[in-house]
Formats: C-alpha cells, sequence, structure tokens
C-alpha cells in the first residue's frame, strides 16, 4: 500500500479498522459464504445509518430515557482512603468508577442492544436471536425486542442454564424464547455456534444481536461504536470533576465490548494509560482460565482472527472464570491488535482475587458489583497503591452483582 | 502432477452421468476405522472423496457431522492422524481425487504453507474451506495456488449475480452449491430452485458444479444429476457411521452403491 508523501495520514489509534475489517492483522469476515451477502448487506445499512442524524437521535433518546444514561461518574473515596492505607507514603491514586451498573437492566450490554435493534428496525428485519453465557446479554436483548414488539429466540448453553436460573426466567418474562444448547461443552461458544446456524437457515428475516466487540466485520467496530457512548460520557465527566483526563483507564475483558466503549473515545490521548484485565480463572498456570491474551494463540473462530485459547491443532479450549461473563476462549479482534502495538496493557486477575475485590467493594462503597468488574476492580487496588495520590484511576464498573450473589454465597461457603 | 478432479470429472462426463462426491469425517468414530469406511465409499462407486477435518467448533454443520466431529475427537484425532489417513488412502486407491474438507482454524494453525506442503504430500488434491470467503482468500488461497492444490470455492442461494464473480475468481477444481440456505443434513431445497441455481452458475464458470446440501435418497441424487456435474452426499453417509460405528463400512458401501445406480441410471441433461 502507498500513500502521497504530501499528504500523510492522520496518525491515529481510532481509525481501525480498515475497510475489509481488519484491526492490523485481526479481525476480518471468516464466514460461510451463504452468510458473508448479509454481513455485507449489514455493513451498508450500518454506514447508512451512521451517516444518519435521524439514527443518532433515536438512539440517544433511548440511551437517556429508557436506559438512564448518561451514567454517574463516581469518585470512590472510601476505596480511594482504604487502599492508601495499605500503600506506601504518598501513595494510592484517586479510584472513580464509571457506574455502567446503574444501566436499565444492570450492565452495559443494553447500549449495544439498542444500537442493534435499531439497525434491526432499519434493515425490515422481523425477528431476533442472541447467544447468551451468564445471561446478560440475553436479557438485554429479549428486553429491547419486547420494547420493539420483535419475537426473540435466544441460545444459551445447556449447562449455563443450569447455573444462571434466574436470567432464565427474566428473559422469558420478557417474552424471549430460551433454547438449551445441548452440543459441545454446552456453554457460551456452543451457543454463538448455535446461532449462527440458526442465523444462516433464516437469513431473510432474522438479526442476530451478538453481544460482544467480536464476531465478523462490521459486528467488532458496530459494537464499540454503541458502546463508546461510556467513553465519550466518562472523558466529558472527569475533565469537568476532575479538571482533567484520568492517568489510568481499568476495564474487565471477556469478548471486551464495555472496556473497548471505555477505551477508544481515549486512545489518542497520549498520557492515558489503558489496563485490559483478563479472567485467569484458577491461574493462568493451572491452564483452567479465559485469559485469550496472556494464555493463547492468534487463530479463527466466530467470523474473526483473534487471540484464541487452543490446542496445537487449533482446536478451541474450553475457557474457565468463575465470571460466566468473562468465560470465552476468544477476545474482541480490536483489543488482540491493540495488545500487538502496545497500546493497552493487558494483565490477569484469578477468581479468588475478583471475589477479594467484590467484598472489598461492598464493604468500602455500598456497591455490590458483578464478578466482571470485581476484576477490574482487583486490578484497580493493584495499581493504585503503587500510583501517587494526586493521580487518577478510572474504571468501568459495567454490571450489578445481583445476579452473581448465588455463585459468591458457593464459592465462600454460605448456604442460602 | 496429473489432475485426478477434471480426469474424473471427464471420465464421468464420457459416461453421461454426474459424478458422485461423499463426505466422511476423519476418524469417525475412531482414526482406525477411517480407511475401512473410505476403502467403502469407493466400493460403492464414490467418485470423489471429501474427507472431513474434525474441528471443535463446527458452526455451519448440522447435527449428524456435529456429532462426528465430536466422536472424532473424542476418539483423539490430531491432524497429523488426518494426514495419515489420506497417505494411506493415496496408496490404496491412487486415481481416486480426494478433498480436504473442514474449518479454517485447524488448517492454518501452522500456517498454511505448512498446511499446504503436508496435503500435496498425502496426495490430496483439493480443499474446501468453509469459513474462508473469497475476502479473506489471502489466508489460505495463495498457499494452496502455489502448492498445485484446488481451492474448491462454495456458492450459494444468497450468492447473487453481483458476487458471483468474486466466488469464481480462484476458484478451481469444481464449484460447490450449496443449495439450502442453512446448515449441513437438515432440509433439502426444491428441485426446481436447484436447476435454476445450477444454469445460472454454469453459465457463468467452465468449471464443473456439484450441489450438496440435504441429498439423502437415490431419487433426490438422480434428479439433481440430471443438471449438476457432481452430487454431494455427507450427512445421510455420516448418520450411517454414527449409528453402525466400528461396524459402519458395509453399511456405507451399500447405500453409497444405492446412489451411484440412481447417478448411473439418470440422463443428463447435457
Amino acid at each position: 500500500m502507498t500513500q502521497a508523501s504530501t499528504t500523510p495520514l492522520a496518525n491515529s489509534f481510532r481509525a481501525q479498522p480498515d475497510e475489509n475489517g481488519h484491526f492490523g492483522q485481526f479481525g476480518g469476515r471468516y464466514v460461510a459464504e451463504t452468510l458473508m451477502p448479509l454481513i455485507l448487506d449489514l455493513d451498508r445499512h450500518y454506514r447508512a445509518a451512521m451517516a444518519d442524524q435521524a439514527f443518532h437521535d433515536e438512539f440517544d433518546w433511548l440511551m437517556k430515557h429508557y436506559v438512564g444514561r448518561p451514567s454517574p461518574l463516581y469518585y470512590a473515596q472510601r476505596l480511594t482512603e482504604t487502599l492508601r492505607e495499605s500503600a506506601p507514603e504518598g501513595r494510592g491514586a484517586q479510584v472513580w468508577f464509571k457506574r455502567d451498573e446503574l444501566n436499565h437492566t444492570g450492565a452495559h450490554k443494553i447500549n449495544n442492544c439498542i444500537g442493534q435493534i435499531l439497525l434491526a428496525k432499519r434493515m425490515g428485519k422481523t425477528r431476533i436471536i442472541a447467544e447468551t453465557g451468564a445471561g446478560q446479554h440475553g436479557v438485554a436483548t429479549a428486553t429491547v425486542a419486547a420494547r420493539f414488539g420483535l419475537p426473540c429466540v435466544i441460545y444459551m448453553g445447556a449447562r449455563d442454564i443450569e447455573r444462571q436460573q434466574p436470567n432464565v426466567f427474566r428473559m422469558k418474562l420478557l417474552g424471549a424464547e430460551v433454547v438449551p444448547v445441548q452440543s459441545g461443552a454446552k456453554t457460551l461458544k456452543d451457543a454463538m455456534n448455535e446461532a449462527l446456524r440458526d442465523w444462516v437457515a433464516n437469513v431473510h428475516d432474522t438479526f442476530y444481536i451478538i453481544g460482544t466487540a467480536a464476531g465478523p466485520h462490521p459486528y467488532p467496530e458496530l459494537v464499540r461504536e454503541f458502546q463508546s457512548v461510556i467513553g465519550r460520557e466518562a472523558r466529558e465527566q472527569i475533565q469537568e470533576l476532575a479538571g482533567r483526563l484520568p492517568d489510568l483507564l481499568v476495564a474487565a475483558i471477556g469478548g471486551g465490548s464495555n472496556a473497548i466503549g471505555l477505551f477508544h473515545p481515549f486512545l489518542d490521548d497520549a498520557d492515558v494509560a489503558m489496563l485490559g484485565i483478563e479472567a485467569a480463572g484458577h491461574g493462568i498456570e493451572t491452564g483452567e482460565h479465559a485469559a485469550s491474551l496472556a494464555g493463547g494463540t492468534p487463530g479463527i473462530l466466530h467470523g474473526n482472527k483473534t487471540f484464541l485459547l487452543q490446542d496445537a491443532d487449533g482446536q478451541i479450549a474450553e475457557a474457565h472464570s468463575i465470571s460466566a461473563g468473562l468465560d470465552y476462549p476468544g477476545i474482541g479482534p480490536e483489543h488482540s491488535w491493540l495488545k500487538d502495538i502496545g497500546r493497552v496493557q493487558y494483565e490477569s486477575v484469578t477468581d479468588t482475587e475478583a471475589l477479594d475485590a467484590f467484598q472489598l467493594l461492598c464493604r468500602t462503597e455500598g456497591i455490590i458489583p458483578a464478578l466482571e468488574p470485581a476484576h477490574a476492580i482487583a486490578a484497580v487496588a493493584r495499581k493504585a497503591r503503587a500510583m501517587n495520590r494526586d493521580q487518577i484511576i478510572l474504571a468501568n464498573l459495567c454490571g450489578r452483582g445481583d445476579k452473581d450473589i448465588f455463585t459468591v454465597a458457593d464459592a465462600l461457603g454460605v448456604a442460602m | 502432477m496429473t489432475d485426478r478432479l477434471a480426469t474424473r470429472f471427464s471420465k464421468c462426463r464420457a459416461e453421461g452421468r454426474a459424478a458422485l462426491v461423499t463426505f466422511v469425517t476423519a476418524g469417525d468414530p475412531t482414526p482406525g476405522d477411517s480407511a475401512a469406511i473410505l476403502d467403502a465409499l469407493v466400493a460403492g462407486g464414490a467418485d470423489i472423496v471429501e474427507l472431513g477435518m474434525p474441528f471443535t467448533d463446527p458452526m455451519a454443520d448440522g447435527p449428524a457431522i456435529q456429532l462426528a466431529n465430536l466422536r472424532s475427537l473424542a476418539a483423539g484425532t490430531k491432524t497429523s492422524d488426518i494426514l495419515a489417513i489420506a497417505v494411506a488412502f493415496r496408496q490404496r486407491h491412487p486415481d481416486v481425487p480426494l478433498i480436504m474438507m473442514g474449518y479454517a482454524n485447524p488448517m492454518i494453525r501452522r500456517g498454511a504453507d505448512w498446511f499446504a506442503t503436508e496435503a500435496v504430500k498425502a496426495g490430496v488434491d483439493g480443499v474446501i474451506c468453509v469459513d474462508i470467503p473469497p475476502e479473506e482468500d489471502q489466508e489460505l488461497g495463495p498457499a494452496l495456488r502455489a502448492a498445485g492444490l484446488h481451492l474448491v470455492r462454495l456458492a450459494t442461494p444468497t450468492t447473487d449475480a453481483a458476487r458471483l464473480p468474486a466466488v469464481l475468481h480462484g476458484a478451481s477444481g469444481f464449484l460447490y452449491y450449496v443449495s439450502v440456505a442453512g446448515i449441513t443434513g437438515k432440509q433439502q431445497a426444491q428441485q426446481a430452485s436447484i436447476e435454476n441455481a445450477v444454469g445460472k452458475l454454469k453459465a457463468a464458470t467452465d468449471i464443473p458444479v456439484a450441489v450438496g446440501f440435504g441429498v439423502r435418497t437415490p431419487e433426490q441424487a438422480a434428479a439433481i444429476g440430471r443438471v449438476a456435474d457432481g452430487v454431494v452426499v455427507g450427512s445421510a453417509i455420516v448418520d450411517l457411521v454414527g449409528s453402525h460405528g466400528h461396524q459402519a463400512a458395509p453399511f456405507v458401501q451399500d447405500y453409497v452403491a444405492s446412489l451411484r445406480a440412481a447417478l448411473n441410471t439418470a440422463e443428463t441433461v447435457a
């Protein structure tokens, strides 16, 4: 590829992907031929929607009046002070939270679902499908399907259905059909396979609402776009409240949609460091984890090239995390690229560390976080003690923990 | 290298019939069973053999082939076993075209060049990769072509006229028409829609057109064989392997023979 030397391209980290959906070597459109025309059609409609002020107006209206945005940016004073008690003299950064757990349905997932159902409506699709692991994306999808009066089928691994009965019931209350997936290991990746099988057999009337910033192009880009409301708000709010940009952003990563939503509007702010936290499960060294970047290698799954947990023959491994929302053997392709170029740092947090952080936040701030952001909070504690007191950490509190109290009780040996 | 695929399609055309293309999953139910099952395909009258590479996440496949993938992987089938199955097949059947079919990740895991080289060494003639569309050709296509392997592309009911040239560009060996927008082994397409589609495809390309997805009965095979250059049958054979396990070979042979007999008696339009 060549470019005229007189017109240098802007040196931006926010210009990805290219028109074929590649983030460096990652991303792309690795789907069966049957789906390829649909993906191209979705791409056309997405670009037309982005150029249409009426689409943005409807999205913004729903964000404000239905989801409850903007979510607050909150200075966690008690957590900050508690961390300072065990920090070296003069250390202990200020901790701020983007409160996306206060959204309708209790997590960031709804941002993306609103955007995608508006696209579905625009494309004249009359049936919605989605995959879900823990059930949060399933609940958010069932919610928007009810709001827009469209029939909705949610694919969920049979094993996850057993573990997440309250969310299964929520989806049914919202009018969705929940289909147990019996294939493979009966968890999230198998649910995604089954949703793709449904889509390929119902191409004419069905819109597939993918729950994270992964899958074939343009999904990683459009999910990022809809979730970037998090980072856009946070960037404005922190400047208003603290008078400057943060020093470090922190977010948990399964597929990586809440993280990319927070990070993306800050990518060109050179002084803002970013940290993505993968789930280390029982520990990376045990092999029982969900840290695709730390413990995986590049490969192709579910329509995109990205870091995957896989064996020497390219067979996909099972992921493990106490947090069902992080329990996936891949990661959104933009994170693979951001790791490769070094713009974002990635670390991991174990089940045990996440449980400790979960309880720490409950007791210091009166907030019960979901197990997903509990991973981010564990990393915040780790980093804050090493940073100066005038520095700012902004972490995404991407979900509330009501759904996790049974899992946490079980892990703490409490009978309920 | 002689072009076994072109030779076989010419032979079938000379005999006034469509080629019978049969699919089984490598290592199903165990790697040790594959030789007998592949021999049964040939003995039953298969012209071309597709050897499926098992994958943990076969998202374009229906229940029959999903289960075959799981059986094979549970039996411990490795990529090295699949290549060994191909090597042995080529020694026993020097003239029968052999196609490897599967998903991208196992094919590119050690690099596309490695895979292409090993496939050639194993006597493979071509490759079908389900999840590499023309847009991502660079991932595998150049390596296969450089090694002299055919890249068999798929066309589907959703492949419209505007898109067809992109699919045909870089396609070789034959064009696989997936007659149903869906997964393998489920529903079957209306004969009229198949005839319509095959007519359009044959007007757009000189390479042979084979039709698959949902073909189960000799009657269906014969009807498709009247208009297409090849008929692909997979799930129905894989079901026999699933129900008869280690004893599947004679059942597979009888079934394939019934398909072949139907093709022999079907008069081709061309």
